[in-house]
């Protein structure tokens, strides 16, 4: 028993640690968020030489056949630089979908063209009504001969513009909410029937709006099976869910750390604040916050992933429980970093405003306490002796 | 990372659960069921039968002493494993006072005369002890205790008080922190830690009543109480530096999460058999949720005791983080018995057990939930205050 990395896995964070540190200082990422594009490309082609673009494949494929502890690694790191090049959407959410799903062909065409950082692939599932319901999907797909018709609206898609290709979730048949029915299309992004709006998010990402409008997709562009993506895709959103949660639990340590040492500096009544009690309580519990968001984040990534009510217990679990610790520890940040705490110029901000939104991708607390929950209360058998009533009975 | 345990403690493992359940009586078991049903002390068999069977093999009373002194010698992940599984059987919880305080200051600063008379009797359980610290006026601020200690020929005259001693009503011993230089320069340096027989003349324990009707905590009184210089601890005026050591010696299932899980699965049940709009209460949105709040923070903690547990195995030693798990492992506790008492709704009322009620009423299960939970506000007072415990992450952790 214990939590201590592999080598490979001490190497690869070693690796992002210094890409974070060396090509991602502040100004860097401030420039970069600043420009039309919203990212850097270049810092593709750097992750394809780290051999990062690979993590989610299999080592048949040319990949590092990476586990939820890889991509935790990478995530934590990336968190700490705010890093908004789209290496979850793209590896970690699409990367593993066509990883999971695609026929022999597919992969051999797909993979090594991701792995080289040719083609970046965005998956698009949610849309307007369906908040964080994946089964919910109104997007149609239409078959006529060899070919589908797909019409319908998709909605915030992270890094849809910086992508050569979109992987969509469509309802080829069933009611609107049922699990049954939704099947996965390919199509490179700028096929015509894609039409794009895109808009920075309050945190500096890049998302869009998709529309589909008659977009014409052969079938062999169909990604795993006729009818039966939804429970792929909800293993994969919850793998990609802890790698959220990995983002996070990096960014809330920043939050903390940089929180300490500014109270430590800030002096007021001639002493640092950090003197006074009500700010140390504070502190230690932003502290405490943090390690207790760190430590379900290691049960997650240490829970059998493979069985699907562990996995999703532990997952929803870990985002539930660590969308309270963003909450308080984000909130706090600010607090305490008083006027600073609220400014734009100031990096603080932008820590607890990425933080903020990782609460909501996937499912906020709400969601997944929910799904807890019926995961964890269902068909409890009432206690022994419930039925002896004393007294007057 | 792997949070699996290697094949010897799984053997372990294993071993203690069969140990548990071949030797642990189910004569205490019904024992501790019937004090609780009617509200009522455990006795002193009752806390001291497990253990002094525990005693009998192989030092698993003393689970954290050296082997040496007759202890188990058991790594820190032993520790856990026995711990868990002592709480998962719902084994009664053996005092720490004697095997987890003040041995342990015994076999580190005491002399080979005070081991030998002493670590025996704790070992076997045949010998209890209680905590002479607090005093009225000396709660958080420890070092401002008051009880003198005088030193005259071979022997020291004690005069005092001491309060909030848990179970003194049972003890054999008590070790007690006492003033031996008023005039020392700072507080913490006139204080010696003795070790002092109840029975000596002069010492009287008077019972505390807490709010669930308990008798849990008592106040000792010293007067003019000759204690041989002998039974005083190491140096004279070095106590603080030995209560010190003994604070950060034995954290370890400082958690409480095997015993919290616990407590959940019964709340869930209970919550299976309480009604609640024609519906069990474990289908109210707001109830459920309660629930899976706590079960998710116990999840957190568990994994922040492994990670503890971890360093410690690895030689890094639990250091002053174990003030985190004494705060969250309390908060736990609190939350859990606000929730059993929650549950039973209108049930919560009843107060069995006293001299006006001893006919029982409403279901079995809800009886004396209330008292647990107004009991359990203890928890985040003693040993040392939640609030002390943050003073303490702020200065030695974060360096505030």
């Amino acid at each position: 028993m214990h939590f201590e990395l592999t080598e490979e896995q001490t190497l690869l964070e070693n690796m992002v640690t210094a890409f974070v540190r060396d090509d991602y200082n502040w100004e860097t990422r401030e420039k970069i968020v600043k420009t039309e594009e919203g990212w850097k490309p270049e810092n593709w082609s750097k992750f394809a030489e780290l051999g990062l673009l690979s993590v989610p494949f299999s080592e048949d494929h040319g990949g590092l056949g990476g586990t939820a502890v890889d991509s935790m690694v990478v995530m934590e790191q990336f968190g700490k630089g705010l890093v908004v090049e789209p290496f979850m959407p793209s590896i970690l959410l699409s990367g593993n979908l066509i990883s999971k799903l695609a026929n022999e062909s597919q992969a051999n065409e797909i993979i090594p063209k991701i792995i080289e950082g040719e083609s970046r692939y965005v998956f698009a599932y949610a849309e307007p009504q369906s908040r964080f319901d994946l089964s919910d999907v109104k997007t149609s797909a239409t078959k006529d001969g060899d070919e589908y018709t797909l019409n319908g609206f998709k909605s915030v898609v992270f890094g849809a513009s910086m992508a050569t290709h979109i992987i969509i979730a469509a309802r080829t048949s069933g009611d609107q909410r049922s699990e049954d029915g939704i099947t996965l299309f390919l199509a490179d992004i700028k096929s015509n029937g894609i039409t794009l709006q895109t808009y920075p998010t309050i945190d500096e990402y890049r998302a869009s709006e998709v529309v589909i409008e008659n977009l014409k997709i052969s079938s062999d562009m169909v990604l795993g099976e006729v009818d039966k993506a939804y429970s792929v895709v909800e293993e994969v959103i919850d793998l990609a869910t802890i790698a959220a949660c990995s983002e996070a639990v990096g960014i809330l340590q920043v939050l903390k750390d940089s929180t300490i040492d500014y109270c430590k500096q800030r002096k007021q009544f001639g002493q640092p604040i950090s003197k006074n009690q009500a700010i140390q309580h504070k502190l230690v519990d932003m502290m405490i916050e943090y390690e207790q968001a760190k430590s379900i984040l290691y049960a997650a990534v240490t829970a059998d992933l493979s069985n699907a009510d562990e996995r999703k217990k532990a997952v929803s679990g870990a985002k539930a429980r660590i969308g309270q610790s963003i909450k308080f520890v984000g909130e706090s940040a600010i607090q305490l970093h008083g006027g600073m705490g609220m400014v734009d110029e100031y990096m603080i901000s932008h820590y607890f405003k990425r933080a903020t939104m990782l609460g909501v991708l996937f499912g906020n607390v709400d969601f997944h306490m929910k799904r807890f929950v019926g995961l964890t209360q269902s068909n409890i058998e009432p206690i022994d002796g419930s039925a002896t009533i004393r007294g007057g009975y | 990372m792997d949070t699996t345990f290697s094949s010897e403690d799984i053997a372990f493992q294993n071993e203690v659960r069969d140990f548990i359940a071949n030797n642990y009586p189910q004569s205490l078991r019904d024992s501790i069921a019937e004090k609780k049903r009617n509200n009522e002390e455990l006795s002193r068999e009752d806390l001291t039968t497990w253990h002094k069977i525990l005693g009998k093999n192989k030092g698993w009373s003393v689970p954290g002493w050296p082997e040496q002194y007759g202890g188990a010698g058991f790594t820190p992940t032993q520790k856990y494993i026995f711990e868990q599984e002592c709480a998962r059987a719902e084994c009664v919880i053996v005092a720490p006072f004697g095997p987890q305080m003040c041995a342990p200051v015994i076999y580190t600063f005491g002399n080979e005369e005070q081991k030998a008379k002493h670590l025996p009797g704790i070992l076997s359980g045949e010998v209890f002890w209680c905590q002479g610290y607090s005093e009225p006026g000396s709660g958080s601020d420890l070092a401002s205790l008051k009880t003198t200690a005088v030193k005259e020929g071979d022997h020291y005259i004690i005069n005092g008080q001491k309060t909030w001693t848990t179970l003194a009503q049972h003890a054999d011993w008590i070790f007690c922190l006492v003033r031996t230089n008023p005039d020392a320069a700072k507080p913490q340096e006139g204080i010696s830690f003795i070790l002092i027989d109840m029975k000596t003349p002069g010492i009287e324990v008077r019972p505390i009543y807490l709010m669930d009707g308990i008798n849990e905590v008592n106040e000792v009184w010293f007067d003019n109480v000759k204690v041989p210089a002998e039974n005083l601890i190491g140096q004279e005026n070095m106590g603080w530096t030995y209560a010190k050591f003994l604070l950060a010696h034995e954290r370890s299932g400082i958690a409480q999460v095997a015993r919290s899980k616990k407590a959940i699965e019964r709340i869930k049940q209970i919550a299976a058999a309480e009604m609640s709009y024609g519906e069990p209460l474990i289908q109210d949105p707001a109830f459920q949720r309660k629930i899976a709040e706590a079960e998710l923070e116990l999840t957190s903690l568990e994994y922040t005791e492994l990670r503890t547990l971890a360093k410690d195995s690895a030689g890094k030693g639990p250091g002053p983080e174990s003030s985190l798990l004494k705060i969250k492992g309390t908060d736990m506790q609190q939350k859990l018995t606000e929730l059993a008492m929650e549950a039973v709704g209108y049930y919560a009322n009843p107060h069995m057990g006293t001299s006006l009620s001893n006919e029982y009423v409403g279901p079995d299960y809800s009886t004396n939930l209330s008292g647990s939970y107004f009991n359990f506000r203890k928890a985040s007072i003693y040993g040392g205050s939640n609030e002390i415990q943050r003073n303490i992450i702020a200065k030695m952790v974060l360096g505030l």
